[in-house]
């Protein structure tokens, strides 16, 4: 089946999903944005790569993190940014995405940085625009939300270096964690030979073991001699019906303490895709603990995501 | 064509260029080739400051039709350009929109005190008003050519022509 977000000759059209990209280009990402770390180090931290384009947020979805790391990853490579909370706009008004996606693109977009609750918004945005448009998934639903599971990437090749002898695990709320399944599919395309899921089988999806993963319920069994802890948010909002006892049961037995991250390697990192609920799946003083990479996560978020933008804009 | 022997150019530009540089010369070198180019006069003119190297990717003025180039390397600029003498070091000198670039790059570390270009080869052919004041040899190469350096696992030089278009 034909990949939508390639283009014939292999290079990326859009970004929609990690799932089904080729290794080189989860490569060619992480190269270049390591280019990109040091203009953010220089007296001026832009480069004129999209001088002219404009490049839209469009928002349906909250987000704060997310959001200014595309404005400011636009910005530095001289894009003009135009933001939208479309959730307090034209939807709300009964207008219809596509027709929302139509009138912007009269305005000249070049490229839209979509977020969108449903699973497919920014597919569906990716098929109904022009060909010299590109479209980001900046999160949709529980699908994937690739520019995370790229950053997380490139903060493992970074402290770790490489994937080919790692073991990672990935804890919590795995169900509504569209991180989690960017971050699966990045991992595994790069080679990565033991990746785990630790969490209740209420928070699992089923069947989450054909990604290439093993299944822990039991937070001690699962983080074992690992490399690298990933910490999932408990996404409150969008459960429904009784998944979980209670956020502080939830913390008893799958919260990162100290002492379950000492059954991890000595020198193991952890990460956190934000934001963070201290006290229900992370104990703050690992989170602000000396193995933790949270914070260099976002710093890293901006380089990807310049990356991505350059890579899509230059065609 | 008869190329010319790419070390006994390097050995010239390294004469033409130890008159014009100081212990605080900034040395820059354009990836791939002026890079490598940089790294040896650095070592034979045994200059203080360390070198630079720029990869002019993001400064390109073809981005829209070619693209990023596949293997962007991080430019690393060891020293404060503010006021500084600097060399940028090219392989061969040609359209000058690479030299563009790289001035435009320079330029957003800082402001440098003044800017020399050194290459070995001069093609000729300039599509900007843009001088190499040291060069190792002029050369007339067919357009459409491409000219560049090549460096053997030894680290020995050699001059390549190929049909492929060349990046301006």
């Amino acid at each position: 089946m034909r990949n939508p977000q390639l283009n014939g000759d292999g290079t990326l059209q859009h970004l929609l999903t990690i799932e089904g990209l080729p290794r080189e280009v989860l490569v060619h990402i992480l190269d270049t944005a390591a280019s990109f770390i040091g203009v953010t180090e220089r007296e001026v931290k832009k480069v004129p790569l999209l001088r002219g384009k404009s490049v839209f947020n469009l928002f349906f979805e909250a987000s704060t993190r997310t959001r200014t790391t595309f404005e400011i990853a636009a910005k530095r490579l001289s894009a003009d940014v135009i933001n939208l909370n479309i959730g307090v706009s034209s939807s709300t008004k009964g207008e219809t995405l596509l027709d929302t996606v139509d009138n912007l693109s009269a305005m000249y977009a070049d490229m839209f940085v979509v977020r969108h609750s449903s699973s497919g918004a920014a597919h569906l945005i990716a098929n109904h625009v022009a060909s010299h448009v590109h479209v980001i998934n900046a999160g949709d639903g529980r699908h994937a939300h690739p520019t995370q599971g790229l950053l997380d990437i490139y903060t493992i090749r970074h402290y770790k270096k490489e994937f080919t002898r790692l073991s990672v695990a990935i804890v919590g709320d795995v169900l509504h964690s569209r991180v989690a399944r960017s971050l699966i599919h990045a991992l595994t395309t790069l080679g990565t030979p033991d990746v785990r899921v630790i969490g209740p089988k209420t928070l699992l999806p089923t069947g989450v073991e054909q990604l290439g993963v093993s299944v822990h319920h039991d937070m001690r069994e699962g983080l074992a001699g690992c490399d690298v802890v990933v910490m999932l948010r408990l996404q409150s909002e969008r459960m429904k019906g009784p998944l979980l006892p209670s956020a502080h049961e939830f913390f008893k037995s799958y919260g990162l303490t100290p002492q379950k991250l000492a059954l991890a390697k000595p020198d193991a990192i952890v990460m956190h895709p934000g934001p963070m609920n201290r006290g229900v799946e992370i104990d703050s003083s690992v989170a602000d603990g000396p193995h933790s990479v949270i914070l260099p996560q976002v710093t890293f978020g901006i380089a990807v995501r310049m990356a991505v933008m350059s890579i899509l804009a230059g065609r | 064509m008869n190329l010319p022997d790419a070390e006994a150019l390097c050995q010239e530009l390294a004469r033409r260029l130890r008159s014009g540089v100081t212990d605080s010369t900034g040395l820059v070198g354009i990836r791939t080739g002026g890079a490598w180019l940089a790294e040896r006069l650095h070592r034979e003119l045994k200059l203080a400051t360390p070198m630079g190297a720029l990869d002019i990717s993001f400064y390109r003025d073809d981005f829209d039709a070619a693209g990023l180039h596949h293997e962007v390397k991080p430019s690393q600029i060891p020293f404060d350009v503010n006021g500084r003498h600097i060399v940028v070091v090219d392989d061969v000198l040609y359209t000058g929109r690479t030299v563009r670039a790289a001035m435009n790059e320079l330029f957003d570390y800082g402001r440098p005190g003044k800017i020399e270009l050194a290459a070995l080869v001069d093609r000729g052919e300039r599509q900007l008003p843009i001088a190499a004041q040291y060069v190792g040899a002029t050369l007339s190469v067919p357009a459409g050519k491409l000219l560049r350096l090549a460096r053997d696992e030894r680290g020995r030089f050699s001059l390549r022509l190929s049909d492929a278009k060349p990046a301006a």
